[in-house]
C-alpha cells in the first residue's frame, strides 16, 4: 500500500531517527527553562482578576520600594499595540488603560526571587471601574455598550466579516435534486503542549538586548520586539533553544515576552519569566469556540453543485490570527471536492475570554467537520456509498478551485482506493452489529502559506546558508523552528543526501537571529515545502563546488562526475574520483570554507480579490481516513479502535516523523471530538489544568495505520508537501460518521462525551427509529 | 524565610549534601540547586508526569515530593540512566522508535518505561500503557513511545 522508497535517495525517503533524539532520551536538550545566566532575576505577572475593566489607577510605590524587587512595569512604558498580523495590531506587552480577560497582564516584576516577586505583585494597588462584561460571541454580533476594542464594526464587537461568493450558489440550491444542512457547535480546545512558555531576557552594556524564547516564530517574536521596544532589529537577538511543544500556541508573538524583555532592559539584569500552568491555559490562543452552518446542494447522482456557509468564531480578548482564521473557516472547504458554487458569510467576535488564535489545522477542523458529516447525510440520502459520493468529486490535479486556489499535485483518490480496501469498508460499512461502526471523514490543507506574513513574497520565505570547513562538517544556519516535529533532521538529511555525505557530518546551528537566515517560523505547515526546498538549492551549491574541486583533481569533466556515498567519481569509471574530504580540501584552496546558500520564495498564484491570498499555497495536501469505533450504549462510552489513515504529503521523506505527525495529529483530533473543552463559566476559564482539560490518554488512543500514498508534487522538495496538520482535520468526521454507523445518531455539538451520546440515544429512541435493529 | 538545614540525598548512586528549607520540593532541588535540568516542569501539579523521577526504583512526581522525604532514599534522574558511554536500552529504542518529539515529556516516559522493564521484563502491551499513564505526551499520540518500550524487552519477548 505504502510506496516503496526510491532508489535514487540514500537516505530521503526512509525512517530517519531524530538527530537530538539521544540528547533528548538522556535530558540533556536545552529548553528555556534550563537556563540560567548570572545575576538572573525572576519576573512575574500580575493578571487581571477582572474579565473587563478600565483601570483607573496602578500604582506600584510599595511594589517597587519592596525589599529585593529591581523594577515594577506598567502598561504605560511600553504602550506601542502589536500583534501576529500586521493588520490587526491590538495587544500590549502589559495592559495599557484597559483589562480585557481575566488573565490580562495588568503588570510584571523583576525580583530576587520568586517569592519576593509574588509579594510584591500582592503590594500593586489598583483601582477599576468595571464594563460589561461579554462572554457570548452572539451577543456581541450587534451593538453594544462597550466595545471591547474601539474599532469593532458598528459599535459591536465584531473583529472580522467575511462575505465571499463564487458561482451561483442560489441557482445551485434551486436546481438541486438533495440538499442537506448541518448545523454545529464547537468548544474551544487549546493546544496543551507539555512545555508551560518560558523566556529568558538580558540586556548587555553593548546596547544589545538577547531574548531566549520557547516561539514556533522566532523572526515575529524578534520583529514585536524591535517595534514595542523601539530598538532597531540588529541590535536585538532572539534565540530559540529546544520548544516543548507549539502547535500554534507559540506562534504569536506573546505579551510576556516582550514584557521579560522590557524588564531586562529596565533591570540591566537577566530575567527569566516562567508560566505557570493556570497561565499557559489563560495565554491560550487555540481553536475558537465555532458555531457553523453547512449547506450542501448535489444532482441526484451525487455530483456537488454548491456550499452556503456561515460560521461564528469566538475570537476573546485579542486579534491574533483571527482575519485569516476568519477566511480560513470558510475556504478550507474548498477542497479535497471540485465545487462550481461557493459561498461563504464568517464572523469573527470579540469576548472577554481568553484569546483564541491559531492551533493545528487553523481554521480547517471545524468548518471540515460539518461539511464532511454533510456529506455522509447527502450519501445517505442519494443510497450512495460515502467512498463514491467522494471520489465522484474529487478535485482533478492540475485544476483551479471556483475561488482560484491552484491545486497543482492531488492524491486523493489514491487515499480514497488505499483507506476503502485497507480498512474492509465493504464487509464493515453498515454491517457491522449494533454499537460497532466505521466512518469515512477526508480532508486537505495548505502546505505552507503562501504569503509571507511581514514582507512581499519578493523576499524569500526561507534561507539557508550552508558552510563546509577543513573539519569536514557542514554546518547548516537557519531560522526555521524546530518544535519537535523533526526539522532538524530533515534539513541536515537534505543537505547529506544531495552533498552525498553522511548525516553526521551534518551540524544544525541553533536558532539565533545573529547566525541563522530568516525562516518565517512552524506556522501554516511550511517549514518542509520551504525550507526542504532552499535546503537542496543550498545543498546543491556546495555539491557543486565539489563536483569543480573533482574536475580540477581528476581532470574530468564536470559533467562526466556524479556524487557517491562520501565520494565524487567519474561516471564510467568509478575507481577514478576523490573521496569528500579531499574535494573539500582543494575547494578551500582558493576560498577558505565553502560556503554557499539557497532561498526559498513563493510562487504567484491566486485571485486578486478581497481576501484572495487566504488559503493559497504552493501545495495541498489531502487524506482519507477511517474510524472503527465501539460504543456501549448503556454508558454512552466509546472506544475508537481504530484509524486508517491514507494521507498525501506528496513523497513522505522521513517516514518516523511523517507518521508521527498523523499519529500525533489523529490524538489530537480525537482529542477534540471526544472530551477536550475549555469550559467556561460566563468569561471565567473554569479548568486551566491538564487535570481538568482531558487531553486523550494512552488507553484511549486507537491503533493507527498509516497509508503514505502521495505522487511527487511537482514543486516540493523532492516531490513532498506538508504532514503537520493536514492529517489531523480528518480525525473528527471519521469518528462521528463511524459513531452513526454504530448507533445511528449524528452528533453535531463537540466535544462528543458519553453523556452527548446517551441524550442523542434517548433523542433516537424519541423518534422511534430503529437501527441496526435496536 | 524558614530555617534550612543539610539534606543528606543519594542522587544517581552518588551522595548529595544540600542545605534545603524544609519546604523544597525535591524538583526544584533537582532543578535549581543541582541544576539537574533533565527533570521538567510541566505543570507544578502533578498532572503531567514531566518531573518523574525513581524513589528507590518507584517512578515519582518530584514536583509533589518533598526533597526531605526523599531522605534516605535512592533517588534516580534522567541523568542517572544511562552510563557514561552508553544509553539505556529504553533509551536506544525510544531514539530508534521516533518516540520523541517535542522532548520535553520523554524523560518522565523514559524513567516509567525503565521502571517497569525492571520489573516486568516481559511486560504486555496493557502493563506499558498501564506504566506510562500517569505520563501525557501531546505531540506522539504515544504509539511510538508504546512501540519503543515493547521492542525495549528481552529478545523473544511475545
Amino acid at each position: 500500500m505504502t510506496a516503496a522508497p526510491s532508489p535514487e535517495l540514500r537516505l530521503l525517503g526512509r525512517e530517519i531517527p531524530y538527530i537530538e533524539g539521544p540528547l533528548k532520551v538522556s535530558g540533556r536538550s536545552e529548553y528555556t527553562d534550563d537556563i540560567k545566566r548570572p545575576g538572573m532575576l525572576v519576573g512575574k505577572l500580575l493578571r487581571a482578576p477582572w474579565a473587563h475593566a478600565k483601570l483607573l489607577r496602578v500604582d506600584v510605590t510599595k511594589a517597587r520600594a519592596f525589599p529585593g524587587v529591581f523594577a515594577v512595569l506598567t502598561g504605560e512604558k511600553y504602550p506601542t499595540p502589536f500583534g501576529v498580523l500586521p493588520i490587526t495590531k491590538d495587544e500590549t506587552a502589559i495592559a495599557v488603560d484597559r483589562a480585557r480577560y481575566i488573565g490580562d497582564i495588568i503588570a510584571a516584576v523583576a525580583a530576587q526571587d520568586e517569592l519576593t516577586a509574588e509579594r510584591a505583585l500582592a503590594l500593586v494597588e489598583i483601582e477599576v471601574e468595571l464594563l460589561p462584561e461579554y462572554s457570548d460571541p452572539r451577543v456581541g454580533r450587534t451593538r453594544v455598550d462597550v466595545p471591547i476594542h474601539e474599532k469593532g464594526l458598528n459599535h459591536s464587537n465584531i473583529q472580522k466579516e467575511v462575505v465571499q461568493h463564487f458561482g451561483d450558489v442560489d441557482a445551485a440550491f434551486r436546481d438541486a435534486a438533495a440538499t442537506v444542512r448541518v448545523r454545529a457547535s464547537f468548544a474551544g480546545v487549546t493546544h496543551a503542549f507539555t512545555e508551560p512558555q518560558c523566556t529568558v531576557a538580558e540586556a548587555t552594556p553593548d546596547g544589545r538586548l538577547t531574548v531566549w524564547s520557547s516561539t514556533q516564530v522566532p523572526h515575529y517574536l524578534h520583529r514585536a520586539l524591535s517595534e514595542v521596544l523601539r530598538l532597531p532589529m540588529h541590535r536585538i537577538r532572539v534565540v530559540k533553544p529546544e520548544v516543548g511543544g507549539g502547535f500554534g500556541g507559540k506562534s504569536d508573538p506573546l505579551p510576556h515576552e516582550i514584557a521579560c524583555a522590557a524588564l531586562a532592559l529596565e533591570t540591566g539584569r537577566p530575567v527569566k519569566i516562567l508560566f505557570d500552568r493556570d497561565e499557559v491555559f489563560l495565554t491560550n490562543h487555540g481553536r475558537h469556540p465555532t458555531f457553523n452552518e453547512v449547506r450542501i446542494a448535489s444532482t441526484a447522482d451525487g455530483q456537488l453543485l454548491g456550499y452556503d456557509i456561515e460560521a461564528l468564531i469566538e475570537g476573546g480578548a485579542w486579534s491574533s490570527f483571527g482575519t485569516v482564521t476568519t477566511y480560513y473557516n470558510g475556504v478550507m472547504a474548498m477542497g479535497p471536492y471540485a465545487l462550481p458554487s461557493f459561498r461563504y458569510k464568517g464572523q469573527r467576535v470579540f469576548t472577554n475570554r481568553p484569546p483564541s488564535g491559531a492551533m493545528r489545522a487553523h481554521g480547517g477542523t471545524n468548518i471540515r467537520y460539518s461539511v464532511e458529516v454533510g456529506l455522509d447525510e447527502l450519501a445517505e440520502k442519494l443510497n450512495l456509498d460515502p467512498f463514491d459520493l467522494r471520489s465522484r468529486n474529487a478535485l482533478p490535479p492540475h485544476s483551479t478551485t471556483v475561488n482560484e486556489f491552484r491545486v497543482t499535485s492531488t492524491s486523493f483518490l489514491r487515499c480514497l482506493e488505499a483507506v476503502r480496501e485497507r480498512s474492509g469498508w465493504a464487509e464493515k460499512w453498515r454491517r457491522l452489529p449494533y454499537g460497532h461502526g466505521v466512518g469515512l471523514g477526508c480532508g486537505f490543507y495548505i502546505s505552507g502559506s503562501n504569503s509571507p506574513i511581514h514582507f512581499t513574497p519578493k523576499m524569500p520565505q526561507c534561507t539557508v546558508h550552508l558552510k563546509a570547513d577543513m573539519d569536514g562538517g557542514i554546518t547548516v544556519h537557519c531560522m526555521q523552528a524546530d518544535i519537535g516535529q523533526g526539522s532538524n533532521t530533515l534539513l541536515a538529511a537534505i543537505v547529506a543526501e544531495v552533498v552525498g555525505v553522511s548525516l553526521d557530518r551534518i551540524h544544525i546551528s541553533p536558532v539565533d537571529s545573529d547566525v541563522t537566515p530568516v525562516d518565517i517560523g512552524s506556522y501554516s505547515s511550511r517549514v518542509t515545502f520551504m525550507m526542504g526546498n532552499a535546503a537542496r538549492k543550498a545543498a546543491e551549491g556546495l555539491r557543486d563546488r565539489l563536483l569543480d574541486a573533482t574536475h580540477q583533481l581528476t581532470g574530468y569533466p564536470r559533467d562526466a562526475l556524479r556524487v557517491g556515498v562520501e565520494r565524487y567519481e567519474v561516471v564510467h569509471r568509478p575507481d577514478i574520483g576523490a573521496t569528500y574530504l579531499e574535494a573539500l580540501h582543494q575547494a578551500i584552496q582558493s576560498t577558505g570554507a565553502v560556503q554557499s546558500t539557497g532561498a526559498y520564495i513563493s510562487p504567484p498564484v491566486g485571485g486578486t480579490f478581497k481576501g484572495a491570498r487566504a488559503g493559497t499555497a504552493p501545495a495541498y495536501s489531502f487524506a482519507a481516513y477511517v474510524a472503527q469505533v465501539a460504543v456501549d450504549d448503556e454508558t454512552g462510552v466509546y472506544d475508537v479502535e481504530k484509524v486508517w489513515a491514507a494521507f498525501d504529503c506528496g513523497r513522505p521523506l522521513n517516514r518516523l516523523a511523517v507518521e508521527g505527525q498523523i499519529q500525533g495529529s489523529i490524538h489530537m483530533g480525537l482529542g477534540q471530538f471526544m472530551g477536550e473543552s475549555m469550559d467556561y463559566r460566563g468569561t471565567r476559564l473554569m479548568n486551566p489544568s491538564l487535570l481538568d482539560y482531558k487531553i486523550i490518554m494512552p488507553h484511549q488512543m486507537p491503533e493507527v495505520e498509516c497509508l503514505l500514498v502521495g505522487e511527487d508534487d511537482p514543486e516540493g522538495p523532492f516531490g513532498a508537501k506538508e504532514a503537520g496538520e493536514g492529517p489531523l482535520v480528518a480525525t473528527l468526521p471519521a469518528a462521528a460518521n463511524a459513531l452513526y454507523d454504530a448507533v445511528g445518531v449524528r452528533f453535531y455539538d463537540l466535544p462528543v462525551t458519553p453523556d452527548r451520546v446517551l441524550k442523542g440515544l434517548d433523542r433516537r429512541r424519541a423518534e422511534s427509529r430503529v437501527w441496526k435493529g435496536h | 524565610m524558614s530555617t534550612q538545614r543539610v539534606l543528606r540525598l543519594s542522587i544517581n548512586g552518588q551522595p548529595v549534601e544540600v542545605p534545603s528549607p524544609p519546604e523544597r520540593i525535591l524538583l526544584d532541588l533537582l532543578r535549581e540547586d543541582l541544576n539537574l535540568t533533565g527533570t521538567k516542569r510541566g505543570c507544578d501539579l502533578g498532572t503531567c508526569g514531566c518531573c518523574t523521577v525513581l524513589l528507590d526504583g518507584r517512578p515519582t512526581l518530584s514536583c509533589l515530593t518533598l526533597a526531605v522525604l526523599a531522605e534516605g532514599k535512592a533517588i534516580t534522574t534522567i541523568e542517572g540512566v544511562a552510563s557514561a558511554t552508553e544509553l539505556h536500552r529504553v533509551q536506544k529504542s525510544f531514539v530508534e522508535h521516533g518516540a520523541t518529539q517535542c522532548g520535553f515529556c520523554t524523560p518522565g516516559f523514559v524513567l516509567s518505561a525503565v521502571a517497569l522493564l525492571r520489573d516486568h521484563p516481559h511486560a504486555s502491551r496493557a502493563e506499558v500503557v498501564d506504566a506510562i499513564s500517569g505520563n501525557l505526551c501531546r505531540c506522539t499520540g504515544y504509539s511510538k513511545i508504546i512501540e519503543a518500550i515493547l521492542a525495549a524487552r528481552p529478545a523473544g519477548t511475545a
